[in-house]
């Protein structure tokens, strides 16, 4: 490719994005240090689509920013009224879900529901608690996993499969009965071959699968998402300009 | 212990126990071979002779298929037909679609629950028997219907409620069942383009070795065939794409699906095409083989269909005897003649996500049925990632008769943009249900009046997914630019509650969800909450508000077909028919969104009660 070529670029809430060919919206628009709200999907993981919540409107469709392919002069909407109130439903819809209990969980502050809740200006609960029954697996020496607070992204299931070269876990059943399951013979993660130094351990955005050590390490007010808000540090490229602790900084505050 | 019951069958342990699940593990292993796509097949065959997968069968599938045991599980989860503990020697599931309730199935339900002693779901406690609801069997010209280990019964009344208690009673084996219980009739009630030809003369298949894959894709092409099972994709453009995508290196074959899922509420077409025309369809499998070049090929009938595999391998056998498939079909006979391709018939089990065509590619493949994202699309990576194509069976069967008669002939039928005919199936309030072929082009008011319908109230146009339509809209055509359908025609007159097909649908679509995305997985569920709300008569005017807003983010956010069709129903029956919600309102805007009497669940499950003294009154 030449030098004089232009790039390829597609729009973004009016911003000019640019892209390489088989990059998605989220990509481009993430390198580009530009923010699409998003809870399944991490750079440098299989892009999934499950949780909805980069929902964009491209040339009038809408779509997954994680998996939609981006497009030369695409005009894509992601900031505007009727896009952030779907979003704003469906984490409303994962709220009611589980059993999310902000102010008790030890995520608080690091968990990116909370987080991204608060980006899409989330207020309130919408919909009837489903208050499932479930369980708290504390068979592992250094995880405890929280099945109360899984919001079933699948990023364990990835990267235990793509990165650790395990397959500690899965997601069973269906519909609103889905579950995370793990592969033992007793179903509990202290009998697998899960490692805390596994990215398995590390990758989970809510409070499901928590180090044990770590608890309550950073006082609340001093963690990741209460130094600086998601759109920041949530995967983006960071802006040299940026007026927030740099997000190694951050990797301190919250190890 | 009554003549012909083999306690040993219901329940678990025992040498002789182990021993029979091995034999039966070695014969599927044998049949099926040990690739990890084969472990949902190999489930199956467990799960049919003993109405479970028993913990040794998913050890040794561990150790010989090299999937993890949580794939497995998850599998079992997945799959309404399969369980990880007893169901019973006698497994029926009654079919629950709105057409066979309107049939009166709630009562037969009830009276075949008194007579066998059990409770909906859970097995009688001698193992004896499981009687459970189960979504549309495809039965609906034929109905209330059900399955018994799989195999269809239809024309269920009270009478044959009665016998088969008895039946069940005395232990009897299905086979010295009377043989009438099991009978399904085809009732093509008006074929045309396709229906009117029955005989299989393969000269689709004799142009192709002719005249080889390109003529016959310009055939096909000229014929403007647009695929059958809903989505309405040009047939030649999906064959011509597989055709040109690279193949797998190390992998040079690719694949022909004929999706056989018809999950679809009120469709059962399909069902009778392979009972009455599986040549053509199979003939229209390997002439796509042909055509795209290649050398496996699937048929995924849904396992509510079970009662069709004997004669479907049958009719395959036959076609492999006549070197219709197998090695160098054709050879000799001309320039598209001397290729390789057989078709293998894989059961589903209870799911219908499965016939959205990427889930079904993960069901093939042996895993839950979770649709994949796209791009990239099954002609370049579908089966295993090779190129795939997949058609209905509608489709095939047309895609025969058009090599065999060029495409002009089946454009003389149909309109512009929809060339040819369309099958339906007619179902609910009329006199003659049964299959009707019509040009597309047809409009509502003339397939209601070839039926018999009379004083029609609504017809829901293209199964739970589609639409619902008014009389002032009967003049309205099928077509994919007017109303587009996969087949699904249900009938409903001035007598019914339109609020119960909505529940029937609402509960449908939150069972049938595969649980991947938010909107569908939760929004599914509280769609179904608040009808059931509104049919208690608990609602206020906010929660109707909420249906409407949870609908639209089922339809705009969903990852794929089923959650942005699922509530449909929803919106359609707000604007066109509010009543059916409004006169069941509460008088206030709100109402709180606390069940009193829900909360009394857990109470009244510890004290055994469940009598209207242990319920507090819907307006309390
Ligand atoms: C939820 C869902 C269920 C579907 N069920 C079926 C089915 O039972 N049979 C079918 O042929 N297509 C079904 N489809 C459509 C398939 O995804 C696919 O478009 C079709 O098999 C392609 O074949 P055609 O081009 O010949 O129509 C379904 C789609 C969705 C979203
Ligand atoms: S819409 Fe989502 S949850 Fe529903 S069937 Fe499709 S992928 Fe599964």
């Amino acid at each position: 490719m030449s030098n004089e070529q232009a790039q390829s670029t597609f729009t973004l809430d009016g911003r000019r994005i640019p892209f390489e060919p088989g990059q998605t919206i989220m990509d481009a628009a993430l390198a580009a240090g530009v923010y699409i709200p998003h809870l399944c999907h991490k750079p440098g993981y299989a892009p999934h689509g499950s949780c909805r919540v980069c929902v964009v409107r491209a040339d009038g469709r809408e779509l997954s920013a994680c998996t939609a392919p981006a497009a030369a002069d695409m005009s894509v909407e992601s900031e505007v009224p009727d896009i952030r109130a779907l979003r704003v439903a469906v984490l409303q819809m994962l709220f009611a879900e589980g059993n999310h209990v902000c102010p008790a969980c030890e995520a608080s502050g690091n968990c990116t529901l909370q987080a991204v809740a608060y980006h899409c200006g989330m207020l309130t609960p919408r919909f009837p608690q489903r208050f499932p029954r479930r369980a708290v697996d504390a068979s592992h020496p250094d995880v405890i996993l929280d099945h109360n607070r899984c919001i079933l992204c699948e990023l364990c299931v990835r990267a235990s499969r793509d990165h650790d070269g395990k397959r500690v876990f899965a997601v069973s059943g269906r519909g609103i009965a889905s579950k995370l399951i793990v592969d033992a013979p007793s179903g509990q993660l202290g009998d697998t071959d899960f490692s805390a130094d596994d990215a398995a351990a590390r990758v989970c955005p809510v409070g499901a699968i928590l180090p044990r050590d770590a608890a309550f390490r950073a006082p609340i007010g001093r963690r990741r998402f209460d130094v600086a808000p998601v759109s920041r540090v949530g995967d983006v490229t960071p802006d040299p300009d940026a007026q927030w602790p740099a997000v190694d900084a951050l990797e301190e505050v919250t190890a | 212990m009554s003549p012909g019951y083999d306690p040993a069958m219901a329940h678990g342990g025992g040498a002789a126990e182990s021993e029979r699940i091995e034999r039966v593990l070695r014969g599927s292993l044998a049949a099926l071979g040990q690739g990890p796509d084969t472990v949902l097949q190999h489930l199956i065959a467990q799960q049919q002779v003993f109405s479970h997968v028993p913990e040794p069968a998913i050890d040794r599938l561990v150790a010989a298929l090299g999937v993890t045991r949580a794939q497995i599980l998850a599998a079992i989860d997945f799959y309404a037909f399969l369980h990880l503990t007893p169901r019973g020697r006698f497994d029926i599931r009654v079919s629950d679609n709105i057409t066979d309730r309107m049939l009166g199935n709630a009562a037969l339900m009830t009276q075949l629950c008194a007579a066998l002693g059990v409770r909906p779901g859970e097995p009688r406690a001698d193992g004896r028997v499981t009687v459970d609801f189960t979504s549309c069997t495809g039965m609906c010209d034929q109905g209330p219907a059900a399955l018994v280990n799989g195999l269809a019964l239809t024309r269920l009344d009270a009478g044959r409620i009665r016998d088969i208690a008895a039946l069940v009673e005395a232990g009897t084996p299905l086979a010295h069942w009377p043989q009438g219980f099991f009978a399904v009739s085809n009732n093509v009630q008006r074929p045309g383009l396709l229906l009117a030809d029955l005989e299989a003369r393969e000269a689709g298949l004799a142009r192709l070795f002719a005249q080889g894959g390109p003529a016959v894709l310009a055939e096909v092409e000229r014929a403007g065939l647009r695929g059958r099972g809903g989505a309405g994709f040009t047939t030649a453009l999906k064959w011509r794409f597989c055709r040109e995508a690279p193949s797998e290196p190390g992998h040079p074959d690719k694949v022909i699906v004929c999706n056989a899922d018809e999950g679809e509420p009120g469709t059962f077409k399909d069902r009778v095409l392979l009972t009455a025309y599986a040549d053509l369809v199979f003939e229209g499998m390997t002439i796509a083989a042909g055509v795209v070049g290649a050398s496996t090929g699937f048929l995924y009938l849904r396992g509510e269909y079970r009662c069709l595999l004997d004669h479907l391998e049958a009719v395959l056998a036959r076609r492999r005897a006549r070197g219709l498939l197998g090695t160098g079909i054709g050879a000799g006979a001309g320039p598209g003649g001397g290729f390789d391709f057989d078709i293998r018939v894989h059961l589903g089990a209870g799911a219908y996500i499965c016939g959205e065509e990427s889930a079904l590619i993960e069901s093939l493949e042996g895993k839950r049925g979770i649709t994949r994202k796209r791009p990239p699309f099954p002609v370049t990576e579908g089966y295993l990632d090779r190129p795939t194509v997949v058609n209905n069976v509608e489709t095939f069967l047309a895609a025969a008769r058009i090599a065999e008669h060029g495409g002009y002939w089946f454009r003389s039928e149909g309109t512009d943009r929809s060339a040819g005919s369309k099958i339906l199936s007619v179902s609910g309030d009329c006199a003659r249900p049964g299959i009707y072929e019509v040009p597309f082009g047809t409009p509502v008011a003339e397939v209601l009046a070839d039926c018999g319908a009379r004083d029609t109230q609504c017809v829901q146009v293209s199964g739970a997914a589609g639409v619902t339509l008014t009389p002032d809209e009967f003049h309205r055509v099928l077509a994919f630019e007017d109303l587009p359908t996969a087949g699904s025609f249900m009938v409903f007159d001035r007598s019914r509650d339109l609020l119960e097909m909505v529940r029937n649908f609402a509960a449908f679509f939150a069972h049938e969800s595969c649980g991947f995305c938010t909107p569908c997985r939760v929004g599914g569920r509280l769609v179904q909450d608040l009808v059931e709300k509104v049919a208690a008569g608990a609602a206020g005017s906010h929660d109707l508000d909420e249906l409407h807003d949870i609908a639209q983010v089922l339809r705009r956010a969903s990852h794929c077909g089923l959650g942005h069709t699922a509530a449909n129903h929803v919106l359609n029956t707000l604007e066109k028919f509010p009543h059916i919600y409004r006169e069941r309102l509460r008088r206030t805007d709100y109402t709180p969104s606390f069940d009193l009497d829900a909360a009394l669940a857990e109470a009244r499950a510890l004290t055994h009660r469940d009598d209207a003294g242990s319920h507090l009154p819907a307006d309390a």
